[in-house]
């Protein structure tokens, strides 16, 4: 595993370089500039300005002062929220979308591999169908309509929870929900593929025929070899949560970092953007290495480090 | 390989029918739809708020307008940008595709640990930065060339370029693997020792024997790019007012939601509309791919 981490590792730290460039310069290119207002600022000011958040001089430079800074862990200073440095942003609204994303991923996972078995193992029956007809009706509906029809049904019209904010256990529920169920149908329509798969194999055969009950044979053995296509979409899965919260965030008002990064967009609040990026990629860079370690360990017979 | 006549099988399940029934009055409502209207209902008008009545069968909206007549131009443009962005997914990936099965080898092993590591990487996110940088700049252009049309269009015109940019990763993927199993037959072989050139054997021998698995997931991602597209539409950052799109239309219908008055039909029927386009769209595409790879 350590061996496998010193192998991607340069492979990882390019990525990120390229990440960084790649924001860096497609921040420069859109039109407009982050100290833009209605009224146009006198041109000594707006050099002043440009020189305190280090936006002067030929672009290469600046790109190196960045790449630096970057390096040694400093995101600069938000062009927009005067004073408050990116990490400091970050640090404030990071914890909240991770919690959001932890436990909808929690409850993707859970939920789609329970309800992909429930369905495998009745295969071809009418709970088979409506299993997978609930999948797929998941899988259509996009986020921006569950999350407000929950909060219209559970939040105005029952009064069960609350329509949003953050803070209160209660107000978890409705967002994670939202945000895990497209997922949750994902991973449920690939585990049910899955294990019909592996309910055909020899062995499935064999601990049948030694007299097993069905639920050790499914849970202790089928399942284990079943569940490695799950495992391999949890990299996608991690990246589909974190641009699926930007949504969720909205729809909840929910103070991660989701609102912050349209905002960035609208404001060419260039450094901002560029942290929210570099901070998802590493981290999903991270989770991907995660997820290819963890392969080996479900499966001896995989050799990643090979 | 698709049978012929597999796909008529398919279309005689009854559920089969129902969703190429709606798919086909979505699309027949989006092209003539919004013509029929009369001239005042294309307008701002003085029904606020108002609920369905024979008059508005699906309301209006804060500016008096008719939301039937919007969901039907919404759905226009969300439709042509999910097929337009799929065929640009469509060739990119299949090219892609078609080169890495063929090349095999180092080529191969670089180009799919690319595809890989697109695949982990939050894709529509750097979508949204791609687009507002480089919207601007064909407007401009577009005005510099005289271009009117592209001038009023060239938000969706770069929306279709950039998400079919970044939904060609699992064609791709499929195109390779059936590239590296079709090399292998001998027909392929037989080409090639009669002397065929490289080009010639990928587009005359391997492209006509891929395609029936192309249009099958191009079925798949047609939806999944409407999806995109509504998702960047909904956060204000893909079609722009005064045009609308779904998910446009589903912003407008989240933010009317308040403790004290319930414009439901605001949310409802644009919603209605889309996921039942959208469940139609992924029914059909599992049922036809189903038949191609029985083992799914």
């Amino acid at each position: 595993m350590l061996k496998l981490i010193i192998r991607r590792l340069p492979a990882l730290i390019f990525v990120l370089f390229c990440v960084v460039t790649l924001t860096f310069f497609l921040v420069r290119l859109a039109p407009g500039g982050p100290f833009d207002r209605e009224r146009k600022i006198p041109p000594a000011i707006e050099a002043q300005l440009l020189a305190k958040y280090e936006l002067d001089g030929p672009l290469w430079q600046q790109f190196a002062g960045y790449i630096a800074d970057v390096a040694r862990g400093d995101l600069r200073l938000s062009t927009k929220y005067r004073n408050r440095s990116v990490n400091e942003i970050l640090g404030q609204t990071l914890p909240v979308t991770f919690a959001l994303g932890g436990i909808a991923f929690v409850l993707a996972t859970i939920g789609g591999i329970w309800l992909g078995t429930f369905a495998a193992v009745r295969r071809d029956t009418a709970a088979d169908r409506l299993a997978m007809g609930a999948a797929l009706l998941g899988l259509s509906i996009p986020m921006f309509v569950i999350g407000p029809v929950l909060v219209l049904v559970f939040g105005l019209w029952l009064k069960w929870l609350p329509v949003g904010g953050w803070g209160s256990p209660a107000q978890i529920i409705l967002p994670a929900i939202t945000l895990a169920l497209p997922f949750a149908a994902v991973i449920a329509r690939l585990m049910r593929t899955s294990l019909l798969e592996v309910l055909n194999q020899d062995f499935v055969r064999t601990a049948k025929a030694k007299g097993l009950p069905d639920r050790t044979v499914v849970y202790k053995h089928a399942l284990r070899v079943a569940i490695l296509p799950v495992v391999t979409y949890l990299g996608p899965l991690a990246a589909h949560l974190l641009t699926g919260s930007i949504v969720v965030e909205t729809v909840f008002n929910i103070p991660g970092a989701g609102g912050f990064f349209v905002h960035s967009i609208l404001n060419r609040d260039g450094f901002l953007l560029g942290g929210v990026v570099i901070v998802y990629c590493a981290l999903l860079i991270v989770f991907n290495l995660l997820v290819d370690a963890s392969y080996a360990l479900l499966d001896r017979r995989i050799r990643v480090d090979a | 390989m698709l049978e012929p006549g597999s796909a008529a099988r398919i279309l005689r399940r009854p559920a089969a029918k129902v969703c190429l029934g709606i798919l086909i009055v979505v699309a027949a409502a989006a092209a003539i739809g919004p013509e029929l209207f009369p001239e005042s209902y294309r307008e701002p008008g003085p029904l606020q708020y108002a609920p369905p009545s024979w008059q508005h069968p699906f309301g209006t909206d804060l500016n008096g307008r008719d939301v039937l007549y919007r969901v039907l131009l919404g759905a226009r443009i969300s439709l042509i940008v999910g097929l337009a962005g799929a065929a640009v997914s469509l060739f990119l990936g299949t090219a892609y595709g078609l080169i890495a099965g063929y090349c095999g080898g180092k080529v191969d092993n670089l180009m799919m640990r690319l595809v890989d590591i697109m695949y982990s990487v939050p894709r529509l996110i750097f979508i949204l930065i791609f687009i507002n940088a480089f919207d601007g700049h064909l407007r401009d252009f577009a005005s510099r060339m005289d271009w009117p049309w592209l001038v009023s269009y060239s938000r969706i015109v770069i929306l279709i370029i950039t998400l079919g940019l970044i939904e060609w990763l699992t064609m791709a993927r499929i195109v390779r693997g059936q590239v590296l199993a079709l090399k292998e037959r001998s027909f392929i072989h037989a080409a090639r020792v009669l002397g065929q050139s490289h080009p010639k054997i990928v587009l005359r021998h391997l492209l006509p024997n891929i395609l029936p698995i192309v249009i099958v997931y191009l079925t798949l991602t047609v939806p999944a790019v409407i999806l995109d597209e509504s998702f960047l539409s909904f956060l204000g950052l893909g079609i722009q007012p005064p045009q609308a799109s779904w998910g446009s239309l589903l912003a407008e219908g989240a933010q009317s939601i308040n403790p004290l008055k319930i414009y439901w039909w605001l949310l409802l029927f644009p919603a209605a509309t889309m996921s039942a386009t959208l469940l139609a769209l992924n029914y059909l595409g599992d049922r036809l791919r189903d038949t191609l790879d029985p083992r799914r």
